[in-house]
C-alpha cells in the first residue's frame, strides 16, 4: 500500500477525513496502463483520479503538462479547476492547472501552447483540435496520465468514439500514457473498460463501495396533473413547498424550453422572494458563470436547470434534487439523484414530478426498477465511421502521416479494434478523394500520396476549414439574443435559428426567466426589449429527447394488464379506467389500434409497445403503406409504446397495413427516400467532413450560396448508391432506427389480432402523444395537395385569381394595382 | 405537364414545373443559374468533394425539358457555369453531351457573375439579349417602360406554410415589369422571397410560381 506524503496527510486531516478505500486503491495501482473507476456521485471519484497526478507533482520537477483531464461539459471542467485548486493552494503545491474548453479566450489559448500548465482540463472536442496542431507532440511533451471524468456519458456517444482516437495520437506521441476513467454506476462496465483500455491491453476495473439506497419519492399534490403536456405547472405550489424545506434544491427538467417556463412560473409564485436561478446551455456564458458562482457560494436556494448541470458537479449543499417530467432512462435516473447529499455514505433524497398522467405510470414504473437496481442500457456497435474519416482529416492537419501506422493507432482504440484495413482505406479514400466511382477529383485530392509513401494536405490551408468543422455534435443553427440598446446591449444567450425565422417584431418569449419581445435581427444577433407582458410565446430551445429503454416499456406495458392500480394515484388509475371504458387498454398478444378526427386532420393511434426505435420504423412502413392505399398520410410521431399517424382520409381497415410481406418488400427501397434517413445523412456527412457546419460569416454571406444536404443525398443516391457515405448513412440509421426483426417479432406477437377503435375524439391514452415531440413529415401526395389547396386560397383571397393565369383570348393582365 | 402559363407585355410565357421559362411563339426555352462544374470549383478551392453527378444531373433534366417542349432556341440566363476553369474542365463527355444538346438549335448563353466571358462551347456569347419587349439579363435592374426584364441570379425560393408543416421550393417571382426566374442547377441553394432584396423589385401583388410536381401559383410572400 502506497502511504500518503506527509503534507497531503496533514491535509486530509485538517480537513476531518480520511482516504476512502477505492482512492487508496488508485493510488496503489497508479501505474496501470489503464483503471476504470465506478463510484457512486459523491464518492470523492474526482479526487480518487488526481490524488496520484498530485502526489507526482508535489517535489515540482516535472516540466510542461503532466495530466490531462477530460470531461464532457465545460461547465465540468471549471468546477474541476475551482475544486483542484483548493487542494493545491492550501498543500502550497507547485502546480498550475488551466482549462480550455471552446469558451476560453484566443490569448489564453495560445498561451497555453507555449507554456502548458501540469494539469490541463479540457473537453472532448477542444482535444481534438489540439491533437490538430503541429505542434501538438511539443505541447503534450512529458504527458504521463489522462484522466476521463464521467465517461459513461462520453461512451454512449461519438464524442467517446473522438476522444478515444484522440487519446490514440496522443499515446503514440506519449508511449507511457497512463489512462484513468471515472464512471457513475452502469450496468456492465466491462463495454466502457474495452472502449477506454489501449487495445489489446487489459484495463481494470474498480468497484467503490455502492453507498445507500437513494431515497426517491414521486411528489404528491393535491392537484392532479394534466392529461398531456410537459409543463407540470400544476405542481409550481407543490415544488415551491420543497424549496422552502430544503436548503439547496436542484430541479431538474429534460428541456430547455420547460425549464424556462416553469422558472417563469415558480417565479410568478415566489411570494417570499426566495434565491432561485435558472442554468442551461443557452443561457449567455456570463449568466451561466453567475449562477454557479451564487450556487457555490451557497447563496441558492433552488436552481431550475437542465442536462447541462447533470455530471459530476460539486455544487456544495444541495439537500434535494427533483425531476420534473418522467425520466426515461433509469440508469440516467440514478445518476441524476446522486447530486444531491453530496456525502459519501448518506442516501440521496430525490422527488419525481410527472407532468402528466401517462409520466406518472411512467414514474411508478422507474421507482420499482431503481428499486430492483435494475439499470438499463443499450450495447452500442463497432467504431462510427463518420468519426474515423473525421479523425482521419485531423490527423492529417497535424502533418503527413503514414497510412499503416494510422491504421495501427486506430485499432487501439477499443471501439475500433475489429475495424478492418479495407473499411479503413475505404474512408482514407473517401477523406482523399471522396471516394466517387467517377475520378473526378484526381486533381484536386483532398489528401494527396507523396513520393515517400505519407499522405499530406494537398492544401496546407485547408486545415483552418478542418479544424473549424471538428466534433460530432449535431448542433442546430443558432443566433444570439441582445437586448436592444443603443450599441451592444446585454446578451442573454443564444436560440435556434429556426425558431427565430417564426417571430414577427413584437412577439414574445421567454430566455433566462425573463419575457422579451423581438425587436429585430441586426447583423445575425436578435434585437429584443424587456416586455411586460406576463404569457410569453414559447421559445422553442432545443432539448434533449431520451428515449424510455425497453426495459421501463416493458414495465408499463405490464401495468396496463392489471384490472386495477392501487399503487397509481387515483386521478391516474381513473384516467386508466376512463380508457377502459372509452376505448380499452393495450392486452398482451393483440394490437390495440384506434382511429378518431382531431385538429382536422384524420389521426390513427398503433400502441405496439416496441420502442421508441421500433415504432419509429413501423411509423415510417406505416405511411409508407397507406400512401400506396391512398389514405394522404402527413407525419407521424412515434413513443416508446405508440406510433400515432395522421393524414388526410381516415383508416377504415387497418389490418391490410401490417401485412408483413408486404411491410417487408417495400422495406429496402423505401428507405432510402425519407426523412430520417436525410436527417442522418446530413448529420453523419458533417461529422466525416463532406458537409461544412454553417458558420455565421458564411449564412451572412447569404443562402443562396449554399444548398441543402437532401440535394446530396438524392444525388448519390441517383448515381452512385454504394457509395461509402450512403453506407455510413444506412448503418447510423441502423442504430437509430431498430432493424425489421423487431416489427417482425411484434406482428408475430399479435398474430393479426388487431383490436381496430374507431373514435369520434382523441382517446384518454393519446392525449399524450398529441403534444409530442419529434414529428416527422411525410413527402407524398398529401403535401401535393395540400400545396394545391393553399395556393387556390391564397390565389382567391389576394384576387390575383382573376387575373392571372390569364386564359390565352382573353384580355390581358397589365393593368398596375 | 403542368405548366402555368401566363402573359407579360402581350408576350404568352409557360413556366415550367422544372424551373425553366418557355416562350412558345419562339420555341424559346430559358433556363437559369445551371452552376455547372459547381463540385469541381469547390474541390479546387480546397473545399469537400462533393459527387460530381450534379452537371449530368442537371443536363439531364435539360435534355428532358428540350425533348418536350422541343425548344428551337436555348438561353441559358447567366450562371451557367460556377466559374470559367470550371466550364473549361469539364470532363469531355459533359462538353460532348452539351454539344449534342446544341444541335440544330440556336443557343445563347447570357453572362452572369460566375461566368462573366465566353466559354470554349458552341452557341453565342451575349452580355444580355433583347427580343421584342423582353430583356434577358443576368442581374435585375431597373427597367424601361413598356419592357419586360428577365432575370435570374438570386435563386428564389419560396416557403409556404401548411397547417403544422412548411414546404420550400425554387420559385419563379414575377409582376408586369419582371421576371426573375429560380436556380435550374442540381447543385443550387435559394433565397427565400421575403428577403429584402426582393421587396424592392417586384410591386405589390406580385405572383411567385412554385416548381416541383406541377407548376403552383401563389401570391408572392413578402
Amino acid at each position: 500500500m502506497q502511504a500518503l506524503p506527509p503534507v497531503f496527510e496533514k491535509w486530509f486531516a485538517s480537513k476531518g477525513w480520511s482516504i476512502h478505500p477505492h482512492q487508496q486503491e488508485m493510488l496503489d495501482r497508479a501505474d496501470a496502463p489503464a483503471l476504470l473507476l465506478i463510484a457512486p456521485t459523491g464518492g470523492g471519484k474526482t479526487l480518487s483520479g488526481f490524488l496520484p497526478t498530485l502526489i507526482d507533482l508535489a517535489d515540482g520537477t516535472h516540466e510542461g503538462m503532466h495530466t490531462l483531464y477530460i470531461s464532457p461539459l465545460k461547465a465540468l471542467a471549471a468546477d474541476i479547476k475551482r475544486n483542484l485548486t483548493t487542494p493545491v493552494e492550501e498543500m502550497r503545491l507547485p502546480i498550475t492547472i488551466d482549462e480550455r474548453t471552446g469558451d476560453t479566450t484566443q490569448t489564453r489559448r495560445k498561451r497555453q501552447r507555449a507554456d502548458p500548465p501540469n494539469i490541463f482540463l479540457t473537453t472532448p472536442e477542444s482535444l481534438a483540435l489540439l491533437v490538430s496542431y503541429e505542434d501538438a507532440p511539443r505541447m503534450f511533451k512529458g504527458l504521463k496520465r489522462v484522466v476521463i471524468d464521467e465517461i459513461h456519458a462520453l461512451a454512449e456517444s461519438k464524442r467517446g468514439d473522438q476522444m478515444m482516437l484522440a487519446l490514440a495520437r496522443l499515446q503514440t506521441i506519449c508511449p507511457d500514457l497512463k489512462r484513468v476513467g471515472l464512471s457513475a454506476t452502469v450496468e456492465d462496465p466491462a463495454a466502457i473498460a474495452h472502449l477506454m483500455a489501449r487495445h489489446p491491453d487489459p484495463c481494470d476495473i474498480l468497484l467503490a463501495d455502492p453507498g445507500p439506497a437513494p431515497d426517491i419519492q414521486m411528489l404528491t399534490t393535491e392537484e392532479a396533473p394534466p392529461w398531456s403536456g410537459g409543463g407540470a405547472a400544476y405542481a409550481i405550489p407543490a415544488v415551491l413547498e420543497q424549496v422552502k424545506q430544503h436548503n439547496t434544491t436542484l430541479i431538474f427538467h429534460n428541456t430547455r424550453a420547460q425549464a424556462e417556463i416553469f422558472f417563469h412560473n415558480l417565479w410568478l409564485a415566489n411570494d417570499e422572494s426566495l434565491p432561485i436561478g435558472i442554468h442551461h446551455g443557452s443561457l449567455d456564458r456570463e449568466q451561466r458563470a453567475r449562477v454557479e458562482g451564487a450556487m457555490v457560494r451557497g447563496d441558492l436556494r433552488a436552481i431550475v436547470c437542465t442536462g447541462s448541470l447533470d455530471l459530476g458537479i460539486d455544487w456544495g449543499d444541495v439537500d434535494l434534487v427533483i425531476q420534473i417530467g418522467a425520466l426515461k432512462n433509469v440508469k440516467r435516473l440514478v445518476q441524476r439523484i446522486g447530486r444531491a447529499n453530496h456525502r459519501y455514505n448518506a442516501p440521496s433524497k430525490a422527488l419525481l414530478v410527472p407532468a402528466n398522467r401517462f409520466e406518472v405510470v411512467e414514474c411508478v414504473a422507474a421507482l420499482d426498477a431503481v428499486l430492483a437496481g435494475d439499470l438499463d442500457g443499450e450495447a452500442r456497435g463497432p467504431g462510427p465511421r463518420d468519426v474515423l474519416c473525421q479523425h482521419i482529416l485531423i490527423t492529417a492537419c497535424a502533418g503527413p502521416f503514414d497510412a499503416d501506422t494510422l491504421y495501427t493507432e486506430v485499432t487501439s482504440a477499443g471501439a475500433y479494434s475489429n475495424l478492418s484495413r479495407e473499411a479503413f482505406d475505404e474512408c482514407l479514400n473517401f477523406c482523399a478523394t471522396g471516394g466517387y466511382a467517377l475520378r473526378a477529383y484526381d486533381k484536386w485530392q483532398r489528401l494527396l500520396q507523396r513520393p515517400d509513401g505519407l499522405w499530406q494536405l494537398r492544401d496546407p490551408r485547408s486545415s483552418r476549414n478542418i479544424r473549424m468543422n471538428i466534433g460530432t455534435i449535431q448542433d442546430t443553427d443558432t443566433l444570439k439574443v441582445r437586448m436592444r440598446r443603443n450599441r451592444g446591449g446585454k446578451p442573454l444567450g443564444e436560440i435556434e435559428e429556426g425558431f427565430v425565422a417564426t417571430l414577427t417584431p413584437g412577439d414574445t418569449f421567454l430566455i433566462g426567466g425573463q419575457i422579451v419581445k423581438y425587436e429585430g435581427l441586426r447583423e445575425m444577433t436578435v434585437e429584443v426589449s424587456r416586455d411586460a407582458a406576463k404569457k410569453p410565446k414559447i421559445a422553442t430551445f432545443m432539448g434533449t429527447k431520451f428515449a424510455t429503454s425497453m426495459q421501463l416499456s416493458d414495465r408499463v406495458q405490464q401495468m396496463f394488464t392489471q384490472t386495477s392500480w392501487p399503487e397509481l394515484p387515483a386521478h391516474t388509475a381513473e384516467w386508466l379506467h376512463l380508457q377502459r371504458d372509452v376505448s380499452q387498454l393495450p392486452q398482451p398478444g393483440r394490437l390495440l389500434v384506434e382511429s378518431f378526427p382531431h385538429d382536422g386532420r384524420a389521426q390513427t393511434v398503433i400502441y405496439g409497445f416496441a420502442g421508441r426505435n421500433g415504432m419509429q420504423t413501423l411509423g415510417l412502413l406505416l405511411t409508407k403503406r397507406m400512401e400506396e392505399f391512398g389514405l394522404n398520410p402527413l407525419g407521424f410521431v412515434a413513443t416508446d409504446y405508440a406510433t400515432l399517424i395522421w393524414g388526410l382520409d381516415p383508416v377504415e381497415d387497418p389490418a391490410p397495413l401490417f401485412d408483413a410481406h408486404a411491410l417487408h418488400d417495400g422495406l429496402e427501397n423505401w428507405l432510402a427516400g425519407n426523412a430520417v434517413m436525410k436527417r442522418t445523412f446530413r448529420a453523419s456527412a458533417t461529422i466525416a467532413g463532406l458537409i461544412e457546419r454553417n458558420t455565421p460569416s458564411a449564412r451572412k454571406s447569404g443562402r443562396q450560396a449554399t444548398f441543402s444536404s437532401d440535394i446530396l443525398y438524392d444525388t448519390l443516391q441517383r448515381y452512385e448508391p454504394d457509395h461509402l457515405m450512403l453506407d455510413i448513412t444506412r448503418e447510423e440509421a441502423r442504430r437509430g432506427l431498430v432493424d425489421f426483426g423487431r416489427i417482425e417479432e411484434m406482428l408475430e406477437r399479435v398474430g393479426g389480432r388487431i383490436d381496430h377503435r374507431k373514435l369520434s375524439r382523441v382517446s384518454p391514452l393519446s392525449a399524450p402523444l398529441m403534444l409530442e415531440m419529434g414529428r416527422v413529415p411525410v413527402k407524398g401526395e398529401a403535401e401535393e395537395r395540400l400545396l394545391a389547396e393553399e395556393a387556390a386560397r391564397l390565389m382567391e383571397t389576394s384576387g390575383l385569381a382573376q387575373i392571372t393565369p390569364p386564359p390565352a383570348d382573353k384580355p390581358k393582365w397589365r393593368v398596375g394595382w | 405537364m403542368n405548366t402555368h402559363r401566363f402573359t407579360l407585355s402581350d408576350t404568352q410565357l409557360e413556366a415550367l414545373p422544372s424551373g425553366a421559362l418557355f416562350w412558345p411563339a419562339r420555341a424559346m426555352l430559358c433556363v437559369s443559374d445551371l452552376h455547372l462544374g459547381k463540385a469541381e470549383r469547390i474541390a479546387r478551392r480546397g473545399g469537400a468533394a462533393l459527387p460530381p453527378y450534379e452537371t449530368r444531373d442537371t443536363l439531364t433534366r435539360l435534355a428532358a425539358d428540350l425533348e418536350r417542349t422541343q425548344a428551337r432556341i436555348v438561353l441559358c440566363l447567366g450562371d451557367s457555369f460556377d466559374d470559367l476553369s470550371s466550364a473549361r474542365a469539364l470532363p469531355e463527355e459533359e462538353k460532348l453531351w452539351i454539344t449534342r444538346l446544341q444541335a440544330g438549335r440556336e443557343w445563347l448563353w447570357v453572362e452572369g457573375n460566375h461566368d462573366p466571358g465566353p466559354v470554349d462551347l458552341g452557341g453565342t456569347h451575349l452580355a444580355q439579349h433583347v427580343d421584342g419587349p423582353l430583356v434577358f439579363r443576368h442581374v435585375a435592374e431597373t427597367t424601361q417602360a413598356g419592357s419586360v426584364e428577365l432575370s435570374g441570379h438570386y435563386h428564389p425560393k419560396v416557403r409556404i406554410a401548411l397547417g403544422g408543416r412548411t414546404v420550400s421550393r425554387p420559385a419563379f417571382l414575377y409582376d408586369q415589369h419582371r421576371l426573375i426566374m429560380p436556380a435550374y442547377g442540381t447543385y443550387t441553394g435559394g433565397l427565400d422571397s421575403r428577403a429584402p432584396v426582393f421587396a424592392p423589385l417586384l410591386q405589390p401583388g406580385a405572383c411567385a410560381v412554385l416548381t416541383g410536381k406541377s407548376a403552383i401559383a401563389v401570391p408572392m410572400p413578402r
